[in-house]
């Protein structure tokens, strides 16, 4: 008998709010973090991104302790799990792990020669001690599949025994470092990015810190993990395969686990990144597993790309979705800019969520699918 | 979940000028640098693939490594389903380095795309991945130190769950020409078989 | 123009890291992408950053690149109408 495993709690930290509330509710009104922001100091012209202020960080983080030898990721990331860490009561013990993802974490460090702190077991060891954790931290640095590849990971272990609970943050922030490298790429978008959409031309970045519980105990359960894939594409370091065939084999993957047929899914809650290659990849790979009619959703248009933290951020709101049975508008989308059809969400609605999927592909030909079922 | 037996088929380490495959050496050079190491090593077992030059140190490591234990299990004929499972160190932090050098200076402020790239450890992943056509399960970690217990607990998921038929696991740590890899290939069947006894020992050699 | 030429060919290589390729086995006509050079997509971004670094050419639209870089004899024209270093 495999052991089934559950998502019990869940929190994020975004510019729309610190709270899974505060965003559900911005998400209602369809209020995105996107602005304008004129920082020189992370980029020489105007730009826009969706990015966390920090007097309401400071503030927040002031009420939960006095310390103030922390990095503002390290404040995102703490602030993210302590409420769902106090409210599981869970033992930190050693069948309590804990997951840190990030693809780029205190990458700032560097910007003061401070190598030291740029470390990532660092960063997670900072965190660890906050909260005292008892079990070793494991970093998942896997690009922009960090986020969602922690909980398939996650899932493993508790299914293989090694653990009861595991505690997920997943974090990345804006610096100049990944502002001037997406540039590079000549993958940022001039304006709010619009994903799957005619007139799309790259990404908005974003910042973010998303935290979940993970457990076997089927006690205040929000969702369970039914099935998980990561596949890489084995084609090409920056863009991805053309007929998107890491993606169809990630989900072909998770599909098999769960038992169940590509039909039964019932929402997902892709990747959409907003670049004219990304979001072309999706709709091949979707129509590949005729889930053309499917809705889907990108939260790009709420919260921009968020790199590591995304795939958690998106998952925490994609489970909101089946809990309150409702599908969540894909922000800045307007005429579909995709060859193949696809069905994106274009307003909020109510519908009824048994099967959700989420997906995350990413730089390295790096790609993750995770289904999760709604619990009765 | 029953964990099942599984086996080391075969291992490499890549330390101080030196190659050695199942606890021989197979190339060494003079005490040089990384790249200079890495280029005779990429000669001597005569790669013909261009595009290594093009990669950073850390994927350069993990790739020959990952040569060695690879190039007999290529088959052209039927699909490897072989995962890969890295972990390191240092992540990329010897390119974030060089590339945050790059955008310092006002003045001289080129971001270059070929080097952004390899701000990410699991490129390497990428890089095997398509040499090897290995259309598999990946997955990049960060540990402060070689996590035996982890890389073996992990490896025999995959393998249990079925999500691949071998696993090749990797430490790829490089950070500022101090370098080592260690990388062997698990299976379900073999002589040698798993624990982390073993794999720390064969860590130390 | 010829000294132009060869100075990108050495530029090419060492800039895109060819290896295995010697400033003589570049032909001025050589399709420097697909099934030429073998450059790729990376490459053409480097070759923008190129442009900009050591030309002062800063290419407003991406795609122009296309048509730009299509081979030693492109780019070694377009460089010379529009360098301003």
């Amino acid at each position: 008998m495999i052991k089934e495993v559950y998502i019990t709690e869940t929190n994020c930290i975004t510019p729309i709010g610190f709270d899974v509330a505060a965003n559900i509710k911005n998400i209602d009104d369809e209020v995105s973090g996107i602005q304008l922001h004129d920082k020189p100091m992370l980029f020489n012209v105007p730009f826009y991104a969706s990015i966390i202020n920090d007097v309401d960080l400071n503030l927040a983080f002031a009420k939960v302790t006095s310390a103030t030898n922390y990095s503002r990721l390290e404040k995102m990331m703490i602030l993210a799990l302590e409420p769902i860490i106090k409210k599981s009561k869970v033992i930190l013990n050693e069948r309590t792990a804990f997951i840190l993802s990030t693809t780029k974490g205190n990458v700032k460090a560097l910007e003061n020669q401070k190598i030291e702190s740029a470390y990532l077991h660092q960063l997670a060891r900072m965190v660890a001690n906050f909260f005292g954790f008892n079990t070793e931290p494991i970093v998942v640095s896997n690009a922009c599949v960090s986020g969602i590849l922690a909980v398939s990971v996650a899932k493993r272990l508790i299914q293989a025994d090694v653990y009861d609970n595991v505690f997920i943050v997943a974090g990345d922030e804006i610096s100049k470092f990944i502002v001037s490298g997406f540039n590079s790429f000549q993958a940022m978008s001039d304006l709010p990015c619009k994903p799957y959409s005619i007139n799309r031309t790259g990404v908005t970045l974003g910042e973010a810190a998303a935290a979940v519980l993970v457990s076997s105990n089927k006690e205040n359960a929000k969702i369970k993990v039914i099935g998980d894939g990561s596949i890489n594409d084995a084609n090409h370091i920056s863009g991805p395969s053309r007929t998107g065939e890491g993606l169809f084999r990630s989900i072909q993957s998770a599909l098999t686990e769960a038992k169940i047929n590509s039909n039964q899914i019932d929402f997902i809650s892709a990747h959409g990144t907003a670049t004219p290659f990304n979001d072309e990849m999706e709709a091949i790979a979707l129509n590949r597993l005729g889930l053309e009619n499917v809705p889907v959703n990108s939260m790009k248009g709420f919260y921009g790309h968020t790199l590591g933290a995304s795939g958690l951020l998106e998952t925490v709101i994609g489970i909101e979705s089946v809990q309150e049975s409702k599908l969540f508008i894909s922000l800045g989308f307007d005429t579909i800019g995709v060859s193949q059809p696809i069905h994106i969400i274009e307003k909020n609605e109510d519908k009824k969520i048994r099967y959700f999927l989420k997906t995350a592909s990413g730089f390295g030909g790096c790609n993750t699918a995770v289904l999760f079922e709604k619990v009765n | 979940m029953t964990v099942n037996k599984t086996y080391i088929k075969s291992f490499c380490t890549i330390q101080n000028n030196q190659i050695s495959l199942n606890g021989e050496i197979v190339f060494d050079t003079e005490p040089t640098v990384f790249s200079d190491f890495s280029k005779k090593a990429y000669q001597h077992l005569e790669m013909n693939y261009p595009k290594f030059f093009k990669m950073d140190n850390l994927s350069k490591l993990a790739f020959l490594g990952a040569e060695l234990l690879l190039k007999n299990e290529d088959d052209s004929e039927i699909e490897n389903n072989t995962a890969l499972v890295f972990a390191n160190k240092s992540s990329s932090l010897d390119t974030d380095v060089k590339y945050q050098d790059s955008i310092s200076d006002p003045e001289n402020y080129y971001p270059s795309p070929a080097v952004f790239v390899y701000t990410l450890p699991n490129i390497c992943l990428g890089e095997i991945s398509i040499k090897h056509r290995l259309k598999s399960e990946n997955s990049f970690f960060i540990f402060a130190d070689y996590n035996p217990e982890f890389m073996e607990k992990y490896s025999n998921i995959l393998l249990e769950a079925q999500k691949a038929d071998k696993v090749l696991c990797g430490w790829v740590e490089y950070y500022k020409e101090d370098y080592k890899a260690f990388l062997y290939l698990i299976d379900t069947q073999g002589k040698l078989e798993q624990n982390q006894e073993l794999l720390k020992k064969l860590y130390k050699q | 123009m010829e000294a132009l030429k060869q100075e990108l060919k050495s530029k090419i290589i060492e800039v895109l890291n060819l290896e295995d390729i010697a400033i003589a086995d570049i032909n001025d006509d050589d399709a420097l992408f697909g099934d030429g050079l073998g450059l790729d997509s990376i490459d053409a971004l480097e070759l923008i950053v190129m442009l900009d670094k050591d030309y002062g050419i800063k290419l407003v639209d991406p795609k122009e690149g296309k048509t730009i870089f299509k081979s030693i004899e492109t780019m070694a024209a377009y460089i010379s109408e529009n360098r301003v270093k």
